[in-house]
């Protein structure tokens, strides 16, 4: 483990954009480089907003604190700079995208992101490979973004996009929600393959700990009420896990 | 803040280089007796059509304009040329012949190119005037004929255009109509023999160099019994600051058992008035489809017909337009239903954007005696920013109880869930915005060949991402 921040979130306070409503209200978080990282916390805590505001998310608008990322301040700038900087986010409801293809927009990602053209070839064998890990359809890759997906190859689809596009830090949002237990185990699978070949930073957002059995967990953080309330190392999750979120209420 | 991207109005480099133009043989502007004369003179035309061309311009001075639909009033008849021809023109069947210049144009439209590749044949207009006409050999081998119209008049399948030409969409059909008839000029005739099926595309495209000019060409394609053909017309002009004016006519003949699939590009300058006429007769078994693209014009009326006019006879029509800065576009499409099963399929998108007004009319006729006939339509529209609009108008004139008619339309808007979604990929906003909107008009693209394909999406970018600034 690195002593290195690679990402450091201030006294951040997220508001819905044009609305008074404060969400977050001066969120404090270091994540190491490499390390694993989950933010629990009941529903409507913020948890959600919390990743999509380190995003750059038009709906909302950040009030006061600042973001860092690998040292630099990437407050206020807009998503896909964000992105190509190397941060990823996994939607909790993936978007259905008409007209490109699974395999068009990956490929297209990875282009931008690197500005340099991959060839055809070297990318369909990587494409399929990293589809056999998540066990996918290959026949998936040729359907329109997300169009007509059911909610598990959804999450599969953020999955492969993420060991595609190689982020330093990836946020998952809910990636478990709505899963049934294989489709977990799977789900599982494809982040642990992440943390083994591309070495990134995870920070994992869920109200539950079923995808989190398989990973090593180096600190958990506890939002509360647009707070965080509490903070631990992975040991937090199982007890968590026992006794809910009663005492932090 | 987040950044805002800048969408302004788009590069058209591409199409927007004009041709100087020097010795071209005009006709005055406007519209008399005398100029119809000369334009007949020039043409050559048998007796026939001189007295059709008479006819049809007493018929356009009795028809008022339209009453409905977008303004017409930056259109003044008195200021049009109605005939240009290019400088020493005169067809050929080889590229090599055409003059420098013009061929230049083409080039830098990539129509030759375009030949070689992946068509059957090719013809090119410039103005009022085909300068190029070719088919392979082994298409004419098959006896399919592919030439322009005025020599078609004085060849082997002189009477049967004297039969066709002007008979499904008559002078007396709107304004344009008649005008169409007094001053036509150019444009192709396509006749297929039964049973042949022409397994590449036959194209012609059309360019409209010079200003304040109209183009007028015709189109008349007979597919016989059986017979099998894809037609493209691809069109664009260089943008001037005086109204252009195209009014071209298009009439298909779909014989029993026979499939036309008649695909369309369409980006003329944004101050052109596109008036165009199309309309195809389906005889029994047999099917149009229509493929159409609209993105320029300043001022659009296109509604493609369909005449379903024998048992079983079956249309489809795809379409999207795209109504940016300064464009009122009014498309859409009519169908007859006049036999027994006769079916027709509606999928359209349309686009509008800085102030583009999009309406898409869509009009459905079924025959008491129709019965058993099918339609149904799909319009669905996006509005790009706050100050676009989109209006869907449909009309449906139903005239028996045994028939399935469907109708839906949605209106929607670019979710900015779409953007972030594609923005936390590393795409641009700008990008992320002509990737949904190329994806909305994917049932286009889908219908198109590859290379159409990729010049549609090519245009939906220029028009989406446009000069940043």
């Amino acid at each position: 483990m690195s002593n290195k921040n690679i990402l450091e979130v201030k006294d951040l306070k997220v508001s819905v954009k044009e609305e008074e409503k404060e969400i977050l209200h001066g969120v404090n978080l270091s994540v190491g480089e490499g390390e694993t990282h989950v933010i629990m916390g009941p529903n409507g805590a913020g948890k959600s907003t919390l990743g999509s505001s380190i995003m750059a998310d038009p709906r909302y608008d950040i009030t006061a604190g600042s973001i860092k990322f690998k040292g630099e301040d990437i407050t206020g700038i807009s998503t896909d700079k964000i992105a190509k900087k190397g941060l990823f986010i996994s939607f909790q409801n993936p978007i259905e995208v008409p007209g490109i293809t699974l395999f068009n927009f990956i490929k297209t990602a990875i282009e931008t992101k690197t500005g340099e053209h991959i060839r055809f070839f070297d990318f369909q064998k990587e494409l399929k490979k990293t589809m056999e890990v998540l066990n996918m359809d290959p026949a998936y890759a040729e359907r329109d973004l997300n169009v007509g997906f059911s909610g598990g190859e959804k999450k599969k689809a953020e999955i492969l996009q993420l060991l595609m596009l190689k982020p330093e830090l990836a946020i998952l949002d809910e990636t478990d929600s709505g899963l049934d237990v294989d489709a977990v185990r799977i789900v599982s699978e494809g982040i642990k393959e992440y943390k083994k070949s591309v070495g990134g930073a995870l920070l994992i957002i869920t109200h539950s700990t079923r995808l989190l059995e398989a990973l090593t967990v180096d600190r958990t953080h506890v939002l509360v009420d647009g707070k965080v309330v509490a903070e631990g190392s992975g040991k937090l999750v199982d007890e968590i896990n026992e006794n809910g979120f009663e005492k932090y209420l | 803040m987040r950044e805002k991207a800048k969408v302004s109005d788009i590069d058209r480099s591409l199409y927007d280089f004009r041709l100087e133009e020097k010795d071209a043989f005009k006709v005055e502007e406007g519209l008399t007796e005398e100029i119809v004369r000369q334009i007949s003179d020039e043409k050559n035309d048998p007796d026939w059509m001189r007295e059709f061309r008479l006819k049809s311009l007493k018929i356009y001075n009795e028809t008022p304009f339209p009453d409905w639909g977008p303004s017409i009033e930056g259109l003044d008849m008195d200021n049009i040329v109605t005939y240009v021809r290019p400088k020493d023109n005169k067809m050929v069947a080889d590229w090599n012949e055409v003059p420098t210049e013009i061929k230049d144009t083409f080039q830098k439209l990539g129509i030759p190119q375009a030949e070689r590749e992946s068509l059957a044949g090719v013809g090119a207009q410039f103005d009022s005037e085909l300068v190029y006409h070719n088919v392979k050999e082994e298409v004419a081998a098959q006896g399919v004929i592919y030439t322009d119209l005025e020599s078609a008049l004085w060849g082997d399948k002189a009477d049967m255009i004297k039969d066709h030409f002007m008979h499904l969409v008559p002078p007396t059909d709107h304004k344009f109509a008649a005008l169409h008839g007094a001053v036509w000029s150019g444009g192709s005739f396509v006749y297929v023999p039964p049973g042949v099926s022409v397994e590449i595309p036959l194209q012609s495209y059309f360019r409209l160099n010079a200003p304040g000019a109209g183009q007028f060409e015709h189109t008349l394609i007979i597919v016989d019994e059986g017979a099998y053909l894809h037609f493209i017309e691809g069109c664009s002009a260089p943008k001037y600051n005086v109204a252009n004016l195209h009014a071209g006519c298009v009439e298909l003949f779909v014989g029993k058992n026979a499939t036309l699939r008649y695909s369309t590009i369409e980006n003329w300058s944004k101050n052109m008035y596109n008036l165009n006429t199309k309309r195809a007769r389906v005889d029994k078994d047999g099917k149009v489809e229509w493929v159409s693209g609209s993105f320029g014009s300043h001022v659009s009326y296109l509604y493609p017909m369909s005449v379903l006019a024998g048992e079983n006879a079956r249309t489809e029509f795809t379409g999207v337009t795209f109504a940016g800065k300064g464009q009122n576009l009014d498309t859409g499409t009519k169908v007859v239903h006049n036999a027994k099963n006769t079916s027709s399929y509606i999928n359209t998108r349309s686009i509008s954007k800085d102030g583009g007004i999009s309406t898409f009319r869509s009009s459905v006729t079924v025959a008491k005696d129709a019965t058993g006939s099918k339609s149904a339509v799909s319009c669905q529209s996006l509005m790009v920013d706050d100050i676009s609009r989109s209006d869907t108008i449909p009309a449906m004139d139903i005239r028996t109880d045994d028939c399935d008619i469907g109708h839906e339309a949605k209106i929607g808007r670019i979710s900015d869930d779409t953007v972030f979604y594609l923005m936390s990929r590393g795409m641009s906003e700008e990008d992320a915005r002509a990737l949904i909107v190329s994806g909305f008009a994917d049932n286009v693209g889908k219908e198109l060949p590859l290379e159409y394909a990729v010049e549609m999406n090519n245009l939906i970018r220029l028009e989406m991402v446009g000069s940043i600034g």
